[in-house]
């Protein structure tokens, strides 16, 4: 919660808010689930965490791996992440949308995978 | 937790998903601090539990947001969570809840389009399931309830547990190891044949 980072790097506000420009996350339309891929690789140059986001996707990522990995926020990831979509430097995979009720054959799909552990 | 790009964590190959990989659908796991939230997730994931974290920016409580400006403080929250690949293109995320209720309904996106959740219960702490459980009643969430084995734990029948939870008799209720994979998985199929009796009882 408030507690110190573990490994004794102190990171202020202000370091996430130069990384988005001061940006925020509001109605990106991402999830923590949505899955990121690249659709190309680093560049010299790039912003770091942009490179290291590409870096990562090479393979399908969700989200929430993404911030975990690059140990920085879920807002914060996922304003980099559009900055590459706006870019058209990845791919986004969206979440099952959500519905009220999700539909019987996804359910399924999940207890026989489930069902395989 | 600093981002360092000379040392960048990638992930192992063998936790990257196929490029098959093309949805993905989550189950929220919730329950007091000790329940065994993160070793429910740890039991079951594929990969090494992950952590992640969001910044929460709270105003003082029943201050409007004009007058909250100045009373605003960031706390980190964080937040353990797992996969599981169901198939090549479908992966299940498993997420605990943060350590303290009052962030779990905050942090945006973490039940919205979830599919459910189960509700991880210690018999001798009943009283922390009561808030969550009519939190996620109020927001829509489908949730089984499992109780984690400890030793030492008041022995009670699932029955008088039902009772002491007033949980209604539809909703799935169990014993669980969340130590143990196979015990873990059991609590996920069972919220997922709830899910399926209510989706199929659904009128149409």
């Amino acid at each position: 919660m408030s507690d110190s980072p573990q490994d004794g790097t102190e990171e202020g506000p202000e370091r996430l808010y130069v990384i988005t420009s001061g940006r925020s996350s509001a109605s990106n339309g991402l999830d923590l689930v949505t899955l990121i891929v690249a659709r190309t690789v680093p560049t010299a140059g790039m912003q770091p965490e942009h490179a290291a986001i590409l870096s990562l996707c090479q393979a399908p990522l969700s989200v929430a791996e993404i911030s975990a990995h690059i140990g920085l926020p879920v807002s914060v990831v996922s304003v980099l992440i559009s900055d590459l979509l706006d870019e058209q430097q990845v791919l986004t995979r969206p979440p099952v949308p959500p519905a009220d009720l999700p539909d019987l054959s996804l359910i399924e799909k999940v207890i026989h995978g489930l069902q395989k552990l | 937790m600093a981002f360092k790009s000379s040392e960048l964590a990638e992930p192992p190959n063998e936790e990257r998903l196929p490029h098959t990989a093309s949805a993905a659908v989550k189950v929220v796991i919730v329950g007091g601090f000790g329940v065994g939230k993160t070793t429910m997730v740890g039991s079951v994931s594929e990969i090494r539990p992950l952590t992640t974290e969001e910044t929460m920016t709270q105003a003082g409580a029943g201050i409007d947001d004009r007058a909250g400006v100045e009373h605003k403080t960031a706390t980190t929250v964080a937040m353990d969570f797992g996969r599981i690949s169901i198939s090549d293109e479908l992966v299940l995320y498993l997420f605990g809840t943060p350590g303290q209720q009052r962030f779990w309904f905050l942090w945006n996106g973490l039940f919205e389009g979830a599919l459910g959740a189960v509700v991880l219960v210690d018999t001798r702490r009943l009283e922390d399931s009561f808030d969550v459980m009519g939190r996620l009643e109020e927001s829509g969430v489908p949730f089984v309830v499992a109780v984690n084995s400890f030793a030492g734990a008041p022995d009670h029948t699932l029955q008088e547990l039902r009772s002491a939870l007033d949980l209604p008799s539809d909703v799935p209720l169990m014993s669980c190891d969340a130590r143990h994979r196979d015990s873990s998985r059991d609590v996920l199929i069972s919220l997922m044949h709830y899910l399926h009796s209510l989706v199929a009882t659904e009128p149409s």
